[in-house]
């Protein structure tokens, strides 16, 4: 039985012990610090948090001018508002001028769930990878969570922190270290490397437990760090297993599938699947179902990863 | 008149005169930099010429040798594309070299086509894309509320620029956190790319709907020093309540031929215009 662990209330307790200690962490919200968990935040720290309404171009713009006076500037609401609706702002006010704005949004993604295809952001990841300065980094589960908070509140600049609606299991210990800009190698495989982000590291490690009951060996790694993104690991998979899978809870445009395709085919040329929603909008439904619906199951994975292997004989 | 009264008045008088001098000395910088460019906006640039003025020579408190001076008064100018009005303030004021301020556009140049605080320094806020800078305005001043500091934050806003929905939100907020240190200025020169502004959209009552979102509302002749002057003055006694300085302007003002020209609102001069404009601005010889 798999524990459970909601990153939103990692984030939001995170935050609060962070604010504590630093009196420059700021935190802005649109209407939704309930949701996002930066009521935690609110409660102890009024006076340092900005409720701006549902009027989320403003509250990105504000995070910048915040930012020039010196302050660790927290924005947050859910990832489709986040990102979406303010790209203009990010790229204008934040990410041009490189100022210090963490966008960590929540409900990211399909598992989001009931409010269907209008809350179910599956493109946040290709609108912020465009963006020169942004890093983006999405957390596998609560644990990395709340190390990647702890990172980023000291990271100096633009970044985009995306969590889901959904508790999720934990999969790492409590010595576990958050490495910006590399990959997490979880395990090592001679055959295939899987490389996930956010909730399908969990069914990449489940999808490598299937494969080996089928005699096959393959890695999985974590790529929470989308951008930058780790180059060399990403070519020293290729160069070890010569056959890549991506899985991420986002488009297929844009993601991570395409990020480690780019440098494959510039650095290493070798066969790739991705795991990823089709260049579909979403639809409501429990979480799962669509998991299932979307083709995000770990049995997905697996069968991603044995294609990936049946391409790679007919090219050897 | 009491003799200190006198000896006041005199003064101001003779500094009024002086800020007079050097909003045509930024006329000059602004018509001779859009020309050696080739491109630009001379229109929204000259309407906003005599409040930039005020506020660099004036009304401000900064100083270009310390640069990150936190009881420094930023400047934001929302409307972007008055870049070359607040470069040449900035240059006078001694952020960087005069002579810098014809690389205005030019590749390698730190003189961006819309203000880029990466690039030049005394930039508070780059802007460009409109309304967004009146925003980060909100966002400095919440972060001087909250430092307890008593800096003032300005910001210079289009008239077209309030067509722009997220200027509501922001001025909803403003007056919601009480942001008594923050003085908008709108350049209500009229005009906009497309057109006169109430043909193109209609903005009108602009006071009330100001007033309306809970601002004090100040209006003024933007060409006069003095009106702007005493209008920060009123604004400073505000509390709780942020101000606007509604300043009605001409665009391309002290152009004869830019003046009310929608032409000119991103256009440069010829060699020929530039020669007239120039003519214009230096007047009776004042500068060679």
């Amino acid at each position: 039985m798999k524990i459970m662990a909601s990153a939103r209330e990692v984030f939001g307790n995170v935050l609060m012990e962070l604010g504590r200690k630093d009196h420059s962490i700021v935190a802005l919200n649109a209407d939704l610090s309930s949701s996002t968990k930066t009521s935690i935040f609110a409660k102890e720290f009024p006076e340092r948090f900005f409720n701006m309404g549902i009027a989320e171009q403003n509250m990105m713009a504000a995070a910048a001018g915040l930012a020039t006076t010196g302050k660790k500037v927290f924005a947050s609401t859910f990832a489709v508002f986040a990102t979406g609706r303010v790209y203009d702002q990010i790229r204008q006010s934040i990410a041009y001028p490189r100022l210090n704005v963490k966008i960590v949004a929540t409900h990211g993604g399909i598992t989001v769930g009931g409010d269907g295809a209008s809350h179910q952001m599956l493109e946040d990841i290709a609108l912020m990878r465009v963006l020169p300065n942004m890093t983006i980094i999405i957390p596998a589960d609560a644990v990395e969570t709340d190390r990647v908070i702890r990172y980023i509140v000291e990271h100096e600049g633009p970044s985009y922190i995306r969590l889901p609606r959904t508790k999720s299991p934990v999969l790492f210990s409590d010595d576990y270290t958050f490495e910006p800009g590399k990959g997490h190698v979880i395990s090592e495989g001679d055959d295939v490397t899987i490389m996930a982000i956010g909730l399908l590291v969990d069914r990449a490690i489940d999808a490598a437990k299937l494969l080996k009951n089928k005699g096959i060996s393959a890695g999985v790694v974590n790529m929470s760090c989308v951008k930058p993104i780790d180059r060399e690991l990403i070519i020293e998979c290729a160069g070890k297993t010569g056959a890549i899978v991506t899985a991420e809870e986002h488009s297929i445009i844009g993601g991570l599938g395409e990020a480690v395709a780019s440098v494959l085919v510039q650095n290493a040329p070798c066969i790739q699947e991705m795991v990823a929603i089709p260049d579909v909008f979403g639809e409501s439904g429990e979480s799962e179902e669509l998991m299932t619906k979307y083709g995000l199951t770990v049995e997905d994975i697996a069968r991603k990863a044995e294609r990936a292997l049946e391409r790679k004989a007919v090219m050897c | 008149m009491s003799d200190i009264q006198k000896t006041y008045n005199e003064e101001l008088n003779q500094t009024i005169k002086d800020l007079e001098e050097k909003a045509r000395i930024i006329r000059q910088h602004v018509i001779e930099m859009i020309h050696e460019a080739g491109s630009g906006h001379p229109g929204g640039s000259l309407s906003a010429a005599d409040i930039l003025t005020a506020l660099y020579f004036y009304i401000m408190r900064h100083d270009p040798k310390n640069l990150n001076w936190p009881e420094r008064d930023r400047l934001v100018l929302s409307k972007g594309h008055a870049a070359p009005a607040l470069y040449a303030a900035l240059a006078e004021s001694g952020y960087f070299p005069v002579e810098e301020l014809i690389t205005l556009r030019k590749l390698g140049s730190r003189l961006q086509g819309h203000p880029s605080m990466r690039h030049l320094p005394g930039i508070d806020m780059s802007t460009g894309s409109l309304g967004q800078g009146f925003s980060a305005a909100i966002g400095i001043a919440l972060g001087g509320k909250l430092d307890r500091k008593d800096y003032y934050v300005y910001a210079i806003l289009g008239d077209g620029e309030i067509e722009e929905g997220s200027i509501w939100e922001a001025a909803m907020s403003a007056s919601h956190y009480n942001l008594d240190h923050l003085i908008a200025f709108l350049d209500r020169n009229r005009l906009q790319i497309d057109g006169r502004t109430e043909q193109v959209m209609s903005i009108a009552p602009v006071k009330e709907k100001w007033e309306a979102f809970g601002w004090n509302v100040i209006e003024i002749n933007g060409h006069s020093i003095h009106e702007i002057i005493r209008a920060v003055d009123r604004a400073k006694t505000s509390e709780g309540r942020p101000n606007i300085i509604i300043a009605h302007t001409v665009k391309g003002k002290g152009v004869s031929f830019m003046e009310g020209s929608v032409h000119f609102h991103g256009k440069a001069p010829n060699d020929e215009q530039y020669q007239i404009a120039m003519r214009e601005l230096r007047g009776k010889g004042v500068r060679p």
